[in-house]
């Protein structure tokens, strides 16, 4: 099974987000980068298919240059090859998926895996417009995956703890939900194997179909943040400070005194 | 904005059940109709739906169309998007409103993709600006928002968050019903849906918890969650946790708050190193008292906390659990 696995690395977890003069965007001089947890699950999945079937895992990557570091990290953890897509804003998700796709076609996948979300912009669209721009029949929020006769058959996640098994044809695109498996880390051999491996750098403009051109598709699609912020503080919290201690004392009082619910 | 900006929700039913979240969304579109100046009407998809039908025919809607097809019984991706389109062709919205569930998330894309748009996804709140309709999303896990301006032609996409508008202010009154008979060809369909099912009877019901303590993210260990059973223990409190937590497997998956897991309404919810992603939120904040504790003074658990502490998990929780324990 050939498998493409989009990844895109996103600021650590932790950063403290400060917002860019600009308004549009977070200052982003001193902060740390990681791949995108979602896409950190969707890569374990592609691994594990891979030991079970056979096949080749591909990692793409859409990023500015310093998105290498997670791009060798995938590697290191088992990717065969990795696309580098540089470039710098990726714009809304039809414009990265676009991008995406254009790529990803030239590679024809029998599975396209990517995480359900980005933890920075968070819209939770690329896979599925991908799977549209591609024509592949597509799953969301997938906990598991099985081959089956003619194709695969996946668990996917709804609400309130339910699920659902769906079957499709391959080629076929689903988007991983987080803690489908547990994640692997680089191993020192992996690392080292890493270096070894192929790493295609390519530009968004020389994607046939894809890049800034396409003038009539920003016209239409729209979805430009015009502002961003943090967000007001609106509800009225009484917060304990102090040494541990006084906090706790002052916390148990309250509770206990004032919203009376211990 | 080039046009009318008339509004269609676009509700969600489950073998002839809402989701709840739908009339949030029908409240959102009513008032921002209202605002707007314009109508606002409602679709239902589906297969045997005159009944749902017939309940949307007595809110204050301009229409109600019953989207019905025998290939629309059982939710796929290909069948919702082929039936959506053809509504969106025939009643031409200006602006397409749906409830941010998991189905939407599974869908929406793909119908906005095949007209050249771009849905606005997990939108917290709108206001509307000198005429034109700005969308509220976040960003970062809910650490910072973010402002979307719809302009460009018609029809807009976005889906609204639980918990953005009251579902119980819907204005009932009275909206013209009309079938609506997609062409939808079994061919098209390349996803077979099978039997939805649970994965076990849940042992734990949350939802019964007078008093909850949650643990997240910043215990950092599976073996560090023994802190938080003692203070639990101490408080007579259900341990509950954010999602990650039970991904890792540190704590059963029945013990998971958010849109995922379980939704609660304890008298209190204190909530540990959980820094308060909407997922979260959304399954904690019918919660009558909040208490948070966390090392980032900027985490959006804050925003629904009633009380709270800005610092450490590691100091803070033990002298907390001597406090319960002294105060007995």
């Amino acid at each position: 099974m050939k498998i493409v696995v989009a990844i895109k690395q996103v600021p650590a977890r932790d950063s403290q987000l400060r917002i860019a003069s600009s308004g549009k965007w977070i200052e982003d001089a001193d902060l740390t980068y990681e791949i995108n947890e979602p896409d950190a699950y969707a890569l374990e999945e592609g691994l594990q298919l891979k030991e079970k079937h056979g096949g080749e895992v591909v990692a793409l990557c859409a990023g500015p240059a310093r998105a290498g570091s997670t791009i060798r990290e995938a590697l290191a953890k088992g990717a065969d090859r990795a696309i580098h897509i540089e470039e710098d804003d990726l714009g809304d998700p039809l414009t990265a998926a676009r991008i995406m796709a254009a790529a990803i076609q030239a590679e024809k996948p029998d599975l396209v895996l990517t995480g359900l979300q980005s933890d920075d912009l968070g819209y939770g669209q690329t896979g599925v417009i991908l799977a549209e721009l591609l024509g592949l029949p597509h799953a969301t929020l997938i906990m598991q995956v099985e081959k089956v006769d003619g194709g695969i058959r996946v668990k996917r996640e709804l609400e309130d703890g339910w699920f659902q098994h769906v079957e499709m044809p391959l080629p076929a695109l689903l988007t991983i939900q987080s803690g489908i498996s547990k994640l692997r880390y680089a191993t020192l051999m992996g690392i080292k194997k890493a270096k070894t491996k192929e790493i295609k750098r390519i530009s968004s403009a020389g994607l046939a179909g894809a890049g800034r051109q396409t003038t009539e598709a920003d016209r239409l699609s729209h979805c430009a943040i015009e502002r961003i912020y943090l967000p007001e503080h609106t509800k009225h919290t009484q917060m304990f400070e102090g040494t541990p201690k006084e906090a706790a004392a002052k916390l148990v009082e309250k509770l206990r005194f004032e919203a009376r619910v211990i | 904005m080039s046009g009318d900006m008339s509004i269609l929700v676009v509700m969600e039913q489950r073998a002839g059940s809402w989701n709840r979240m739908s009339f949030e969304t029908l409240s959102a579109a009513q008032h921002l109709a209202g605002e707007l100046g314009t109508t606002a009407s409602a679709a239902v998809l589906g297969q045997g739906i005159d009944r749902l039908a017939g309940e949307l025919a007595t809110k204050q809607l301009e229409k109600v169309y019953a989207v019905e097809h025998d290939l629309l019984k059982d939710y796929t991706p290909d069948a919702y998007t082929a039936a959506l389109r053809q509504l969106l062709a025939r009643t031409q919205p200006g602006l397409v409103l749906f409830p941010h569930t998991y189905q939407v998330r599974d869908f929406l894309p793909k119908l906005a993709t095949s007209l050249g748009r771009v849905a606005v996804s997990d939108v917290v709140s709108y206001r509307v600006d000198n005429g034109q309709v700005v969308l509220v999303r976040q960003l970062f896990q809910g650490k910072v928002n973010a402002d979307v301006r719809l302009a460009g032609d018609a029809p807009h996409f976005a889906s609204l968050q639980a918990g953005a508008y009251r579902g119980d202010q819907v204005a009932q009154g009275s909206a013209a019903l009309e079938k609506f008979a997609p062409e939808i060809a079994r061919g098209d369909i390349r996803t077979r849906p099978l039997e939805l099912f649970r994965e076990s009877q849940r042992a734990v019901d949350l939802g019964a918890a007078e008093l909850i303590v949650a643990v997240g993210r910043g215990i950092r260990e599976s073996e560090n969650i023994a802190l938080i059973q003692q203070l639990a223990d101490a408080m007579g409190a259900e341990l509950a946790a954010s999602r990650p937590i039970c991904d890792a497997g540190w704590l059963p998956m029945e013990r998971q708050v958010g849109s995922s897991g379980q939704t609660v309404a304890p008298k209190m919810y204190m909530a540990i190193g959980i820094s308060g992603a909407i997922q979260h939120l959304v399954g904690m904040k019918g919660s009558r008292v909040v208490v948070a504790i966390n090392k980032d003074p900027n985490a959006p658990i804050f925003e629904v906390a009633d009380y709270g502490i800005v610092g450490d998990l590691f100091q803070v929780v033990p002298e907390l659990t001597e406090a319960f324990r002294k105060s007995k």
